[in-house]
């Protein structure tokens, strides 16, 4: 039990006692927490151990990317599982809250750099700072979409998002001065970074010494922590929504209710709210994902790993259910990374067909979720868990 | 042997149950007129026999042979055939394609057909390249009960052929089914207009809350005031 | 729906003012006006930044040839909806789909010469002639398997369209298995020589040829959709399904000849887009935007429609090129689409709202 294994464990711990304390029935919020700490620390120390480092390292990865693809399964059930809006144009938020927390957070080029590589500004914030303004900038950007599109039915507005999409994912592959286009917009900072090296200066010693046996290969230990926080305070934020007046609007508006206070005004407006409430949601998940990779461009945010894989998320964990997208977002991340590895062991059968064939593993793979999608439409369209029949917490019931 | 039998039949939608036990019977070449207050299951009878709907209990038979639940394709083959309340051409078609349709499930040409139709309906004739969207109430009407008729049907089941219609209009539309009975085809009518159906028919069925609750020959129910006072509205 | 109208003093309705105004701006002859100046603002636009009014007429008679290829997509796209009341986001990758077996013929087929003046050769055509009735057979395949059942539980609009989207990636994985990811051409390293038409204008004699042909197989569907009784009742089913229903119509054949001419038209568009351009797995996915924008623009249900809206968005897309970044063409289908779906919705020949 060295050191470093307490450290990682630590942090570990972090989303695995959050997850518990969500799924523990104790009515004592201060035991729960307890508990959920005690079993979090536990079940991480107890992994750390037995896992190979190398393994670890994945499952730490694995947690992190299911995280932030949750965050965009969040952002999705608010307009489509609350309120019935149909955006297949995600990754159009998805691309422009990494784009925007990375300008936010990295420092304009300087120098030699300054040639290679060009953005529209660089304004050094720290990491919230940036995650913010994605969500902010995503939000607007929701906005304005929006006031023209949201009134059309169903198809037109998929249509409608689909070309906001495009139209993002072109500008970012075009135009230069905004964000390098088509070049990467590299040197994204990572969050704690210096806990993983040579520790942080305004953070007090005893936790530098603390976390001072990682190495700078490490740090998704660290941002793992982050990510499930974020992933939490979010979900928290959405379940109180939700059993708010605001939330049972949500639902009426996506049922039709013909009820008296609904006129047509209303619904727009509620419509509108939903729709930017999770783009905002949408954006901070691409601002965590741009702290993640580091490097971002235009190529990243294309329609199957911006939109397409986390629709199939949230059918498969349940629409209309917080919970539901989270776990969806973390089965089917655990099919899209299961399926890498069957491809690989299938390697040998694969180039024995063709010898084409193990290269284009991504594209096999992409055929299972396909036919996934369609089994779900088919034979399970509510998903894992269904929509929660919430009561609201509020007493006024008009 | 009666052409049309409706035995106790017991049907709805989804879970509700609109028809309790409804029984008639139209022979051939009869003009019989079903009439009652709002809700009594008068439509739902008609959508039943035509196969939009399937019997929970009791049968339908047209010539002997039992037709219940069977799909409306069939149908229109053994000889029935019906005219919705609603939308009941198709809009963006002329007249004449909407009698050809009528016709599309006979090969060959539908010309003797729809000459017959024309000659019915002469205002038709002048029309027919017209859109049937555009034509009035009226002759929308004439465009619906043209194509019912483009097969020879030996049966024809109208829904409310006078709905929204002028009373100038509703007169003409009922000599029109006197013209079509007297042409060999036997006339099941759904109406509201009691009195002028009454008066057509040859028999008439008095329905309320999904049940028979009279029935006899359409002058006596006409005639009769408990009737009126009852089911018809005074 | 309340009468907009105020009577006035001497007894004859009017509209009020702005109702007025509201009447004229979301009218037809309007909307043609605004498309009209927006062509016009293009060409002034583009003599500004000095293109020449030779490259224009090109980038013009360009735009006819690609809107005769988006046609053969877009009516597909308007007779599904007519008659299947659904959104088909699978539209494209069909195309693609279609191109790649297309191209699969072509390799399996004997190599011959070009047929002059053209760059493809007899294994072109005996590929097109294969292509649109198996693909065709395969998209009613495909409705059977995924549609149909969707049909039979009265699902909800939406996840016809969501069904349609797995499709969708599903077609283009495949097309990435068996291809893979790199574009290509049905006639790699083939010359492909422009010629001058008129007045400066340069084509090549294989794009006239992807015209010429686009344009018989429209006239073919209109010869089936207005002469033949299949096409009536296609047309029927589209109007009224449930009268069709009443009348006797087999529905099951209409939707399959919905499918045979849909898909087969897509497979054509498909061909003949990558016989003119190049194939990529992404072609018929980066065409949806201007499929259904042609689709909205000339009225959703209406084949005549999708038609003159095809060759509008292919010119405006075309002609938009000569001054903004040429990548941005199809954002351009995109904004006129929104145009559309703001001012008038229904199209351009929708009946009022």
């Amino acid at each position: 039990m060295t050191p470093l294994v307490i450290a990682k464990s630590a942090l570990l711990a972090v989303p695995l006692w959050l997850v518990t304390s969500t799924l523990l029935p104790i009515k004592a919020s201060w035991l729960k927490h307890l508990l959920s700490i005690v079993i979090g620390f536990g079940v991480a120390v107890a992994a750390t151990l037995v896992v190979p480092t190398g393994g670890m390292s994945y499952i730490t990865t694995f947690i992190l990317m299911a995280g932030i693809y949750a965050v965009l399964s969040l952002g999705l059930n608010v307009q489509w599982g609350y309120t019935g809006l149909f955006n297949i144009g995600i990754a159009a938020f998805f691309a422009i809250g990494a784009f925007t927390s990375a300008l936010v957070t990295t420092n304009m080029p300087t120098g030699a750099n300054a040639s290679f590589t060009k953005q529209l500004m660089g304004l050094g914030m720290p990491f919230w700072v940036g995650l913010v303004a994605a969500g902010i900038v995503a939000g607007i950007l929701a906005w304005l979409i929006g006031k023209p599109t949201l009134r059309l039915r169903d198809d037109y507005l998929a249509i409608a998002t689909i070309g906001i999409a495009e139209m993002v994912r072109l500008v970012f592959q075009n135009e230069r001065w905004l964000a390098n286009g088509p070049q990467p917009l590299r040197g994204i900072p990572q969050p704690l970074q210096c806990l993983a090296g040579n520790g942080c200066d305004w953070l007090p010693g005893f936790v530098n010494d603390f976390f001072a046996p990682l190495t700078p290969r490490d740090y998704p230990y660290i941002y793992v922590a982050i990510v499930a926080l974020v992933l939490f305070l979010l979900y928290r934020v959405l379940e109180r929504a939700i059993r708010s007046p605001w939330g049972r609007a949500l639902r009426a508006v996506r049922e039709e209710e013909a009820s008296a206070a609904m006129n047509g005004k209303d619904v727009a407006a509620f419509r509108m709210q939903s729709f930017v409430v999770g783009a905002v949601i949408m954006g901070i998940g691409g601002g965590l994902y741009a702290h993640y990779v580091v490097s971002i461009d235009y190529g990243h945010f294309d329609p199957l790993y911006g939109t397409f894989l986390i629709w199939v998320m949230l059918m498969l964990g349940g629409s209309g259910n917080n919970r539901g997208a989270i776990l969806g977002a973390f089965v089917v991340w655990g099919i899209w990374s299961g399926t890498s590895f069957a491809v690989d062991a299938l390697r040998p059968t694969l180039a024995a067909i063709s010898p084409d064939l193990p290269s284009r593993g991504p594209y096999i793979r992409l055929l299972f979720i396909s036919i996934l999608l369609l089994f779900i439409v088919l034979y399970r369209p509510k998903g894992l868990l269904p929509e929660e029949k919430v009561v609201s917490l509020d007493r006024d019931l008009a | 042997m009666p052409l049309l039998t409706v035995e106790s039949v017991v049907s709805g939608y989804g879970e509700m149950q609109v028809l309790n036990g409804v029984s008639l019977t139209v022979g051939q070449n009869e003009i019989v007129s079903i009439v009652g207050p709002n809700g009594a299951g008068k439509s739902t009878v008609m959508k039943l026999v035509f196969g939009l709907l399937k019997p929970w209990e009791g049968a339908v038979t047209f010539n002997g042979q039992t037709i219940s639940g069977m799909a409306p394709e069939k149908l229109v083959k053994l000889g029935l055939s019906y005219v919705p309340q609603v939308d009941n051409v198709f809009p963006n078609l002329t007249v004449e394609e909407n009698l050809d349709m009528g016709g599309y499930t006979r090969s060959g040409s539908l010309d003797e057909q729809k000459e017959r139709v024309y000659e019915l309906f002469p205002r038709l004739a002048e029309r027919r390249r017209q859109r049937a969207g555009k034509m009035s109430g009226g002759e929308r009407q004439m465009v619906a009960m043209g194509r019912a008729l483009m097969l020879d049907p030996k049966l024809l089941m109208l829904d409310e052929p006078s709905a929204g219609l002028a009373p100038l209009l509703v007169d003409m539309i009922f000599e029109k089914v006197a013209d079509i009975n007297k042409a060999g085809v036997a006339v099941l009518m759904v109406e509201q207009n009691a009195k002028k159906s009454l008066a057509l028919a040859d028999r008439g069925y008095v329905l309320a809350t999904g049940q028979n609750k009279v029935d006899g020959p359409g002058q006596k129910l006409l005639a009769d005031p408990e009737v009126a006072r009852l089911y018809l509205g005074g | 729906m309340h009468d907009k109208r105020v009577l006035q003093d001497d007894g004859t309705l009017h509209l009020r003012p702005g109702e007025r105004a509201r009447a004229i701006l979301t009218s037809r002859a309007f909307m043609f006006v605004v498309l009209a100046l927006l062509v016009l603002g293009f060409i002034i636009a583009a003599q500004a930044k000095g293109v020449s009014a030779n490259s224009l007429l090109s980038l013009f008679v360009r735009g006819t040839l690609l809107g005769g290829t988006l046609a053969l997509g877009a009516i597909g796209v308007t007779l599904v909806f007519a008659v299947l009341k659904m959104a088909n986001f699978a539209h494209g990758d069909t195309m693609t789909f279609g191109a790649y077996i297309g191209l699969l013929i072509i390799m399996l087929l004997p190599k011959g010469p070009p047929l002059a003046p053209f760059s493809f050769g007899y294994e072109f055509l005996v590929a097109l002639l294969i292509v649109v009735p198996l693909i065709g057979l395969f998209t009613f395949g495909l409705d059977q398997a995924l549609f149909r059942p969707l049909r039979n539980r009265r699902a909800q609009p939406i996840m016809f369209a969501m069904a349609s989207l797995g499709l969708a990636f599903g077609l283009r994985s495949l097309v990435y298995i068996f291809w893979g990811a790199d574009f290509t051409f049905y006639y790699v390293g083939r010359a492909r020589p422009a010629v001058e038409l008129f007045a400066g204008v340069r084509v090549r004699p294989d794009q006239l040829f992807i015209l010429g042909l686009a344009i018989v197989l429209i006239v073919g569907v209109y010869l089936l959709l207005e002469r033949t009784k299949i096409g009536k009742a296609m047309r029927a089913t589209a109007d009224n399904p449930d009268l069709a229903r009443v009348s006797g119509i087999d529905t099951n054949r209409v939707i399959l000849w919905t499918w045979l001419i849909g898909g087969g038209l897509a497979a054509a568009g498909g061909m003949l887009y990558a016989l003119d351009v190049q194939l990529r797995p992404e072609m018929g996915w980066w065409l949806l935007l201007p499929l259904f924008a042609s689709v909205i623009l000339g009225t959703l249900g209406n084949a005549y429609g999708a038609l003159a809206g095809a060759f509008i968005i292919g010119i405006v897309w075309q002609v938009s090129s000569a001054f903004i970044n040429p990548t941005y063409g199809h954002g351009i289908a995109f904004l006129v689409m929104v145009l559309v779906l703001l001012v008038r919705p229904q199209g351009l020949f929708g009946g009022r709202k």
